[in-house]
């Protein structure tokens, strides 16, 4: 299915929702409220049938956090895009698709670990890289570090 | 003797009681710095718990304070068996963004190197899985063929380990002229000795014991974790990103993909093995046909890419590489996430390895072929 096959089947599933023609993949601009139920149908539609959830990545852009979901559906050969922001930016909280892809688990875990993302209703939300007493999340653009500079 | 004297000097081990031991971070068969939390009741493993970090350079960061020629020397250090392939990947995205076409010569020996390299990674990994295993010869056997690959690299790019060879816009510089010549006579020796690995460790009935219906993963499971390359095609996941989604010159080879549907620590073995032949097939419908003309298209001393988001996938050694670059116009990019293979592939382990006994979870570690650096960015 070409790109704009799959929008027009995507806008009649979510009608709701924001749909655009990215440059490279269909573009789908989630509400936080609405992610888990969203992506649910997203997954289990048999039209689009995503099962493969192959990269999830933390954002930090014009001062919002957000996470990334880059789909696939093997079967019938499509991707998509969903881009999500949080809220706030003090109390950054989403909800967690690890029950939907088992990918996430550890995607949301490296996600809490350097953007400080939590995510209701993971079942191990720890630290993945760094220790469990470090202070700040590292990929957060205002992240300072005193000893290792690393801003240009 | 009286009944109610206890003895409390004696010591009984009970069935139910529990271990908690850790493997590594410093551990041969763990390939690096990794540690397992292992909970073990006599030789069987009740529960795996991965700890990952004790490498971690913070890649992503950095490079967000690089510009794009100086990113492709950092991604080298990802997993350094297919510093080439990751190389490519950056590159492909770049010029993607940029809208360049690349010379063919430049397609044509990208695709080379890029079979060579995974040839010397699946020559790395044969060599460690036979010394997991307890066969120190293939060690010996694979270390010394992979040099003559080595060796090459060498000639080529300067560098055996970490190359940079690979650029936006084409290659550093141009390859030398007995390159072809010298990659035929190494496709000609490696034909001799392949046939040798087969004798030494696939038929062998200790190894095939130690492997077969070991670690057994479905391909719904292969899919649910985004487990790619060899490893899911283990499982009959058809992920191969040169199948589908063809780059540099992958369209115009021929080549099979390689897939076996058990799933189990042996099927992931032969996955390996058959995508050394196709590696030499496809390096054999090139080598004679490296056009000539630059090797590089002209390229900006400065990259800016356009605002916007691009994503560029690769089929390295170990798997599916993604390169997702969030660009606002400037020198450097955003944001620059790494979607390396290994991270997805290891944290299949615990469902793998949980009711096995520890001399099979290296086994089923060692066919995951994992490279820490890969994880850990």
């Amino acid at each position: 299915m070409d790109n704009q096959a799959l929008q027009t089947l995507l806008s009649e599933i979510l009608p709701d929702t924001e749909i655009i023609q990215g440059g490279q993949f269909v573009e789908i601009n989630l509400d936080p409220t609405h992610l888990h139920e969203v992506l649910t149908i997203l997954k289990n539609n048999d039209q689009c049938s995503f099962n493969f959830l192959f990269c999830e990545t933390g954002i930090d852009l014009n001062g919002k956090l957000g996470v990334v979901y880059h789909l696939r559906s093997i079967e019938l050969g499509h991707s998509c895009v969903c881009r999500v922001f949080t809220e706030s930016r003090e109390n950054p909280v989403l909800d967690s698709v690890a029950d939907l892809w088992s990918a996430a688990l550890f995607y949301e875990r490296e996600i809490f670990d350097l953007f400080g993302i939590k995510f209701n209703n993971h079942p191990d939300l720890r630290r993945l890289f760094l220790e469990d007493d470090f202070v700040g999340h590292p990929l957060r653009k205002d992240f300072e570090d005193p000893i290792n500079i690393i801003r240009k | 003797m009286p009944s109610n004297i206890s003895e409390p000097h004696q010591v009984i081990i009970g069935e139910d009681e529990k271990y908690v031991v850790n493997m590594g971070p410093q551990h041969p068969s763990t390939h690096g710095v990794l540690r397992f939390e292992l909970t073990i009741k006599g030789e069987t493993i009740v529960n795996l718990v991965p700890h990952c970090g004790y490498i971690h350079r913070g890649i992503e960061k950095m490079c967000e304070s690089n510009t794009y020629q100086q990113i492709i020397h950092l991604t080298d250090r990802l997993d350094y068996m297919s510093a080439h392939q990751n190389n490519e990947a950056v590159s492909l995205c770049v010029e993607k963004a940029l809208g360049v076409e690349v010379p063919e010569r430049a397609k044509v020996v990208r695709t080379i190197l890029s079979e060579l390299s995974r040839l010397s990674s699946h020559l790395l990994w044969w060599a460690a899985f036979g010394m997991d295993l307890g066969a120190l010869t293939s060690f010996f056997y694979a270390m010394r063929d992979r040099e003559e690959i080595l060796d090459i690299f060498e000639e080529n790019t300067g560098g055996r380990l970490i190359q940079s060879y690979i650029c936006p816009g084409g290659l550093m510089y141009d390859i030398q002229p007995n390159f072809a010549q010298r990659v035929k006579d190494l496709l000609a020796y490696l034909r001799k000795k392949l046939p040798e690995y087969d004798r030494l460790l696939t038929g062998n009935v200790i190894f095939l014991n130690r492997t077969q219906g070991i670690g057994r993963m479905s391909k719904e499971m292969a899919i649910d974790y985004a487990v790619t390359g060899p490893a899911g095609r283990g499982s009959g996941f058809s992920c191969d990103v040169r199948r589908y989604e063809p780059y540099s010159a992958y369209d115009r080879v021929e080549f099979k993909e390689i897939l076996y549907t058990e799933g189990d620590t042996f099927a992931r073995y032969k996955v390996r093995m058959d995508e050394m032949w196709e590696s030499m097939k496809i390096i054999d419908q090139l080598i004679d046909q490296i056009p000539d003309g630059p090797h590089t298209a002209k390229m900006k001393p400065v990259i800016k890419l356009p605002a916007g988001e691009y994503y560029q996938r690769v089929e390295t050694a170990k798997g599916e590489l993604g390169i997702y670059i969030i660009s606002d116009g400037e020198k450097n990019p955003l944001r620059f996430r790494l979607r390396t293979p290994c991270f997805s592939n290891l944290f299949v382990i615990d469902k793998l390895a949980v009711g096995t006994k520890i001399a099979d979870l290296i086994a089923i570690f060692g066919s995951l072929d994992l490279v820490i650096p890969d994880i850990d960015r």
